[in-house]
């Protein structure tokens, strides 16, 4: 194996248990490639590697340090820990990227242990300095924004879904197969798995360019539909306060919010979420917030660059009229 | 079985939260503190889980500064049986690997089977805290479970993650951490507050459980820089006549934020 750019940076990709490479892989590669040299690791099931990879190297890895291993299919994280311990052995890069998602959080904090490296969460860019790789936070739901680096040695860097725009250009394909050492930390076991089927056409909520919510003033799931309408028709991603969630209006996977995903779409569009300070904090930074309440005294309408006091059965539909089908 | 439980204290979602644009500290006082609604659903599973096995005690765990014995004592009241808070001025300011740390070392001392946390803190948003102990304890984790079943020797849950659900077992000694889809929290009743005072609380620092918050050997996450972005200001706000969504449709096509019919 020849040896790695001085400015490297491991780019954790995530499978997904379908075997595809994760939405987050092409937005890490691209915000690597901004900062230094990508390489990506792919942990696949045996077989996997050498497509898995290709794409990789489609969505800017210079190139993919690849581990195949029958464990990935059975085991928690744990095979994926072990293979990037080796693979920063091997690469030595100035950072290690993951995804702020549930596995790619978890793969971080147990290599940052193992490995003894400082942890950033929740990056919304990179950039680097005489430090070395240094992240950029948005704390308190975009109140206040934050740097850190590490004091010394690579840090171990999650980074926000949808923050990165993917921008890097595809590289040729370069290949570096390791083999997985037996560990003697077993994981979880994988019992069973269920694959939500990906039948939307929609965008994902995290990193859509227009999001249109819905909160307890659309009144029951099946008037929720009018949220999905005025959705489809501007192109946009599906939202929801926690008041719609816990309504059983639209699975939790929508949540808006302090504890749910965080956006910061060019449009978002509330429909009947009165603005709490904890739903605010997940849509704050958006372009242009635009709010439909009934309610005139809705905190929301405090953020709102455009507000509609109204009830949102007769503002929506009449929306959709008057801006007619999508050409 | 002892079932130990990590709860935070943080500063109010509903209060004014702000950063020390010297320090990058969070401001405390600035906004009232209190136990995070995700450590308190916690609380309220290990209880739920504590009565299904035999011989269960649950303990809660905290690290967090001197003040925050009230909010602590609001899980014993709740129903937890004893208390332990790591409080030492050291800590101020401590990132995640020495949270890590300090947490995983007091969890060993107290011997553990299972370590329930929340997914995310509402402050840090960190969510790594859970995965960390449990390679510190090399312990299996089960981490953002929607549900959650325990037996005397394993406990197993459903964690959704973005490609689906997973159904997960481990066998104990384990770390999990909880989404906020499990039930709330119940609330202390009289009887539970008056029993929690006479509850064992013990307050450990850093010297007893043997850490330099100091130590420089090890890589430690510095912020480098804090600014507060400019608040929003409200826009245009109109009143629906019978006309509201076509005005609204105006205002978006003329702002080019959508592209309007047939263009
Ligand atoms: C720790 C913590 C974390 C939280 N995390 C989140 C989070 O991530 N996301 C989140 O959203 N919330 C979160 N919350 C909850 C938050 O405090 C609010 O309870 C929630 O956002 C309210 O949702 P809502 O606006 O849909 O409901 P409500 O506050 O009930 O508002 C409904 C609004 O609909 C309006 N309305 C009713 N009917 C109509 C109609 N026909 N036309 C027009 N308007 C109508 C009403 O005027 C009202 O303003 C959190 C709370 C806590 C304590
Ligand atoms: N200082 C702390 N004291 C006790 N528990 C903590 C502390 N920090 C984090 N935790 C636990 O770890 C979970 C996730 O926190 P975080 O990684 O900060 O998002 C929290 O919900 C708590 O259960």
């Amino acid at each position: 194996m020849s040896e790695f750019a001085s400015d490297s940076l491991l780019v954790l990709l995530e499978v997904s248990p379908g075997g595809e490479l994760s939405a987050s892989a092409g937005e890490l590669l691209s915000g690597a490639a901004a900062v230094g040299t990508p390489v990506g690791l792919i942990v696949a099931a045996p077989g996997d590697g050498s497509g898995l990879a290709e794409r990789a190297a489609q969505l800017g890895a210079a190139r993919t340090v690849v581990v195949e291993s029958d464990r990935v299919a059975s085991e928690l994280v744990a095979p994926v820990v072990d293979a990037l311990v080796a693979a920063a052995e091997l690469v030595d890069p100035d950072a290690v990227l993951a995804a702020h998602s549930v596995d790619g959080r978890d793969i971080a904090a147990r290599f940052a242990v193992r490995a003894r490296r400082a942890v950033a969460v929740d990056a919304v860019s990179l950039s680097r300095d005489d430090m070395g790789v240094v992240a950029h936070h948005s704390v308190y739901g975009g109140a206040f924004t934050s740097a850190s680096s590490s004091t010394f040695a690579a840090p171990v860097i999650t980074v926000r879904q949808g923050a990165i725009d993917v921008t890097a250009a595809p590289q040729p394909v370069v290949v570096d197969r390791l083999d997985l050492a037996p560990s003697e930390l077993r994981g979880a076991t994988i019992v069973d798995v269920h694959q939500v089927e990906t039948t939307s056409e929609r965008p994902d909520l995290r990193g859509a360019k227009v999001v249109v919510s819905g909160g307890r003033g659309l009144g029951s799931a099946e008037q929720f539909a009018l949220v999905e309408q005025l959705a489809d028709r501007l192109g946009a991603a599906v939202g929801a306060s926690r008041a719609a969630v816990d309504a059983g209006y639209v699975p939790h996977a929508h949540q808006v919010g302090q504890t749910g995903v965080q956006v910061s779409p060019d449009l978002y569009i509330a429909l009947g979420i009165s603005g709490a300070i904890q739903h605010r904090a997940g849509m704050q930074t958006a372009g242009t917030i635009v709010a439909i309440n009934k309610d005139g005294e809705a905190p929301i309408f405090d953020i709102a660059d455009y507000g509609v006091v109204g009830d949102v059965f007769r503002v929506v539909p009449q929306l959709l009229e008057a801006l007619g089908e999508r050409r | 079985m002892r079932i130990i439980v990590l709860v935070k204290e943080v500063p109010d979602t509903y209060g004014a939260r702000t950063l020390n644009l010297e320090t990058g500290l969070a401001e405390r006082g600035a906004s009232e503190p209190v136990l995070d609604e995700i450590g308190e659903r916690s609380v309220e599973l290990a209880l739920t889980l504590a009565a299904e096995v035999d011989d269960a005690e649950v303990a809660v765990m905290s690290m967090s500064p001197e003040s925050a014995v009230t909010r602590i004592r609001k899980s014993l009241a709740m129903g937890a049986d004893r208390a332990v808070h790591i409080a030492d001025e050291g800590l101020r300011g401590a990132d995640l690997t020495l949270t890590a740390e300090v947490l995983a070392a007091a969890i060993r001392r107290e011997a553990f089977d299972l370590v329930v946390a929340g997914d995310q803190s509402t402050d840090g948003v960190g969510g790594v805290i859970p995965a960390m102990l449990a390679e510190h304890l090399g312990a299996p984790h089960l981490t953002s479970l929607d549900e959650v079943a325990l037996t005397a020797d394993e406990v197993s849950g459903t964690r959704t993650t973005d490609g689906g659900s997973l159904a997960l077992s481990a066998p104990l000694p384990a770390v999990i951490s909880i989404t906020e889809a499990l039930p709330d929290a119940r609330f202390p009743n009289v009887k539970g507050i008056m029993a929690a005072k006479k509850k064992p609380f013990d307050t450990w620092t850093l010297a007893d459980l043997d850490i330099a918050a100091d130590d420089l050997s090890a890589p430690r996450s510095i912020m480098t820089a804090v600014a507060e972005r400019p608040p929003r200001v409200a826009g245009v706000k109109i009143v629906d006549d019978g006309d509201g969504g076509t005005k609204l449709a105006e205002y978006l096509t003329s702002n080019k934020l959508v592209r309007g019919a047939g263009r």
